[in-house]
């Protein structure tokens, strides 16, 4: 056990605990427990778009290619930018680096989280609601499989807007946690929040890169595909 | 765990920021070639090769950006869980909404391909 | 009531009297509060349900239907099943009973996160607050299935609201899951090895694993029925290629695992109460507590028994039944322990062990009777009957409630310090047994015969068994408000009960009653197994 354990206790320690490595250990395996109710949550999703998209095949792959490709990919270099930041902005806390030095990559990480939804909603749905591509909302959508195609934007939308809701409780997660940085809340012994947080974050980045994958690419993009 | 291994650290794992570089060029060119892959006619490899990049960008954000390389077991079987599960979720649905159309019975491994290459 | 040899007193300071005030209760961090908050909670919508039902048993006692309309029965028996279902059997061990023994059990001062407990609370009664509203302003016709294109293109009625309920109240059992498994895994007291644990506590991990693994699929689902019922998008929509059938695999993909949410914290319940009251180590510890964790597993590779006759692939449904026999297995090696802790025991019939045998004896012809139905060719005769719901009812009510019933009696003297009157408890179990039969089991020849189930008129054969039936329900309905009378009662006036009114083992038992809000003086050193009453008869 810690030498912390007894007499006085470090910053951000709870009473129902031994131990600040009971707590640590409590809090990672309560973060990890809850990405895995996020993998079903998100998985519901993905089984049913796997679902549908073997019932409608072509629709689907037509409905792929109305998707802004190259947006998705800028977003998705986007995303992975910012989960470096984050894992430097925790690097730097465990190494007990200057406050300023930890906000910094703490900022860079909402910034590039910012820039994915900026590009999200303006390169990406604000087009698809001028096209008509919103299913329930704007449909103009006339071309070849038109119900089919339909289904896929519904997912498409489902399935990025969940990501994107939780793209935004991150970034209110980044902001509590700039502001606990710059009241000298963490140190080399307790920087957990910091670090269940960072669990969280990329665990956002990973949907994204199955949702590129998935509702970008598969199918192709080439010529005749 | 009263006496720590010289690599970690008094709390959690110090990972170098060379790996972290690493990692993170290693993700960026992953995104660069399965956006140019799709661009290329591979028939029905090319949602294979779409997924299995997307797995492997997965696993080096695990292991690495999310310490899981450092972590214990417990950490691990946790995760493996949701992914057996999600798992779980996928092949039983699958077992009815793919064989639902079928009136000829397929025998013996003619019955898994048909089922498993419509997902593809 | 044998090992307080010495008048026990009233203890002084504990986590009742600690603090005073509304605040001091709304805003608590003590587990043990915060399961009180749910007792009321979940008591509340308990009988709110229940009132449900026996509206709908008086309607049934007339062949064309004594008193309501057919929509409003169609109502009733929605309301019945979701505010049951969702809101009192989901949450009724685990949340209340759960928080307040887990941290008592494993020798911990709380859960391992008190701030998402309460949370949790605030969520549910977000959720039930939802849920009743939606009952008030029109109700649900639906059924407790949501089964789409009905609800989502049909029904005129508040499915919206109903279903942002039970996704809402869905948060509140993910984050109490989530508590437990952390709790269990990182909080036991020192020498508390993962074989000592009550069996209690495997199967509160067990039941937190199915929390927290399904109840994530039935937010999505119903967050997807949501959407296609506001936005008439077309995802469960046959006619433009959704598919109805998707939506019953999801929905059952949560919610058969959520019948083991009700049954294995009653399972834990039990090997707890038939060990106290045989004075006998359980037999076959490790299978027992294997046993949850593989019914945890296996509950979820079996749901599509409920979609036999619903347009599922018969292939998969070959599969769907074999796997549910597999079921049966790890049930029925609880059911032999239990019997063979039983046997040569010094049995003993207070209250709680009456609830105890009584659920033995109910979950086995529940369980028994689902083997029934998840036979392929037997199922299509019996599907859609009352014979399912007679089914259910005997392992929801005859084996969930009655573990809770009997939880609730074992433990209230360590909950609020008092003793209820021993008499009124057993008249109150016996009258509970008897009009549980009376109520189910015609139901089960009724379903048979096939009478399908909710429909508010029937043929004038079947009136006998449905007054018998109904006979039965005013019964039960008795049988359930005499316990809230005497525990009530006993609050203000029973004895003070001791440290350890039952001479029951377990780390519990160890403490004052009530216990302090920090549960221990002192974190106990554990140095023996669970269950070693054996090592008591030894020293008399």
């Amino acid at each position: 056990m810690s030498e912390l354990a007894h007499g006085a206790h470090p910053q951000g320690f709870a009473h129902q605990f031994e131990d600040v490595e009971q707590q640590r250990d409590a809090g990672r395996l309560g973060m990890w427990v809850f990405l895995v109710t996020e993998i079903l949550f998100f998985g519901g999703m993905f089984a049913s778009y796997t679902i549908y998209r073997a019932l409608h095949y072509e629709s689907f792959v037509t409905g792929s290619h109305l998707l802004k490709v190259r947006f998705g990919a800028t977003n998705t270099y986007v995303l992975i930018g910012s989960s470096l930041t984050m894992a430097l902005a925790i690097r730097a806390a465990q190494t007990g680096k200057k406050k300023g030095q930890i906000i910094f990559w703490l900022i860079l990480t909402m910034i590039l989280g910012a820039a994915f939804i900026g590009i999200k909603l303006h390169y990406e749905w604000f087009r698809d609601y001028q096209e008509g591509l919103i299913p329930g909302v704007q449909w103009f959508y006339n071309g070849p499989h038109a119900p089919g195609v339909k289904m896929f934007m519904c997912f498409y939308f489902f399935m990025t807007g969940l990501h994107a809701i939780h793209m935004v409780a991150g970034l209110g997660i980044l902001t509590v946690l700039v502001i606990m940085t710059a009241r000298n809340k963490f140190s080399p012994e307790y920087y957990a929040p910091l670090e269940i947080s960072g669990l969280y974050w990329h665990f956002v980045d990973i949907v994204w890169i199955f949702l590129f994958a998935l509702l970008y690419l598969i199918g192709g993009r080439y010529p005749g595909s | 765990m009263s006496n720590h291994s010289e690599q970690s650290g008094p709390v959690g794992h110090v990972v170098p920021v060379s790996t972290y570089i690493i990692v993170f060029i290693s993700l960026m060119a992953g995104t660069a070639l399965t956006t140019g892959v799709a661009y290329i006619d591979l028939g029905r490899w090319n949602t294979v090769v779409a997924l299995t990049i997307a797995v492997t960008k997965m696993v080096l954000v695990v292991l690495f950006f999310m310490h899981v390389k450092y972590a214990t077991g417990l950490t691990r079987v946790v995760i493996l869980a949701g992914f057996f599960w999600l798992g779980i979720m996928i092949t039983l649905s699958c077992s009815d909404e793919l064989t639902r159309t079928w009136e000829i019975v397929p025998q013996g491994w003619n019955m898994i391909v048909p089922l498993v290459s419509r997902l593809f | 009531m044998s090992t307080s040899q010495e008048k026990p007193v009233e203890s002084g300071v504990n986590y009742l009297n600690a603090t005073y005030g509304i605040r001091s209760w709304l805003l608590t961090l003590d587990h043990k509060r915060i399961g009180l908050l749910y007792l009321g909670s979940i008591t509340l919508m308990f009988f709110v349900g229940g009132m449900a039902a026996v509206l709908m048993r008086l309607h049934l006692t007339e062949p064309q239907g004594a008193l309501f309309e057919p929509e409003t029965y169609n109502k009733l028996f929605s309301t019945h099943g979701i505010i049951m279902v969702f809101f009192f059997l989901v949450p009724s061990i685990p949340a209340t009973l759960g928080n307040f023994l887990i941290p008592l059990m494993i020798g911990a001062r709380d859960v391992a996160f008190p701030k998402l407990n309460l949370m949790s609370w605030y969520i549910f009664i977000t959720g039930a607050a939802l849920a009743l509203y939606a009952t008030l302003s029109g109700g649900v016709d639906t059924g407790w299935t949501f089964y789409p294109p009905y609800s989502s293109l049909y029904s005129h009625t508040q499915v919206v609201a109903v279903a942002l309920g039970v996704f809402v109240a869905g948060f509140s059992s993910i984050l109490t899951g989530l508590n437990f498994i952390v709790t269990i895994h990182k909080m036991r007291a020192p020498g508390m090895t993962w074989f000592r644990l009550p069996l209690f506590i495997w199967a509160m991990y067990a039941t937190s694993l199915i929390f927290v693994l399904g109840t994530p699929v039935i937010a999505i689902t119903l967050f997807l029925l949501g959407m296609e019922r506001i936005l008439h998008v077309g995802i469960f929509d046959p006619s433009v290629g959704g598919d109805p059938l998707l939506f019953q695999h999801l929905f059952w993909f949560y919610s058969h695992p959520a019948v083991y949410i009700m049954i294995l914290p009653g399972m834990g319940v039990v090997s707890e109460l038939i060990t106290a009251f045989s004075r006998k180590k359980i037999f076959g510890y490790a299978f027992v507590a294997f046993s949850s964790l593989s019914i945890a597993v296996i509950s979820f590779v079996v749901w599509g028994h409920h979609m036999f006759v619903t347009g599922q692939s018969i292939y998969a449904g070959l599969v769907f039944s074999v796997l549910s026999f597999l079921v049966a297995i790890p049930s029925a090696v609880k059911v032999f322990n239990w019997t063979a802790t039983l046997y040569k025991g010094s049995i003993s019939y207070e209250a709680p062990m009456l609830y105890a045998l009584g659920f033995i004896g109910l979950f086995t012809i529940g369980g028994l009777t689902g083997l029934f139905l998840a036979a392929l060719a037997t199922d299509v005769h019996l599907n859609g009957t009352y014979f399912i719901v007679a089914h259910f009812h005997y392992v929801m009510v005859g084996g969930a409630v009655m573990a809770y019933m009997g939880g609730l009696h074992f433990w209230w003297p360590k909950i609020t310090g008092r003793l209820y009157p021993d008499l009124w408890a057993r008249i109150a179990a016996a009258i509970i047994f008897i009009g549980f039969n009376l109520t189910f089991f015609p139901q089960f020849v009724l379903g048979y015969l096939g009478m399908p189930r909710r429909y508010a008129i029937y043929p004038a054969e079947f009136q006998v068994l449905n007054v018998m039936s109904s006979a039965g329900a005013s019964i039960l309905g008795i049988g359930y408000i005499i316990p809230l009378v005497y525990f009530i009662w006993s609050m203000r006036y029973g004895p003070p009960a001791g440290k350890n009114p039952w001479g029951a083992k377990g780390l519990e038992w160890t403490t004052q009653s009530p216990p302090l809000t920090q549960n221990f003086e002192e974190i106990p050193i554990v140095t023996e197994d669970a269950y070693n009453y054996a090592s008591e008869a030894a020293h008399v």
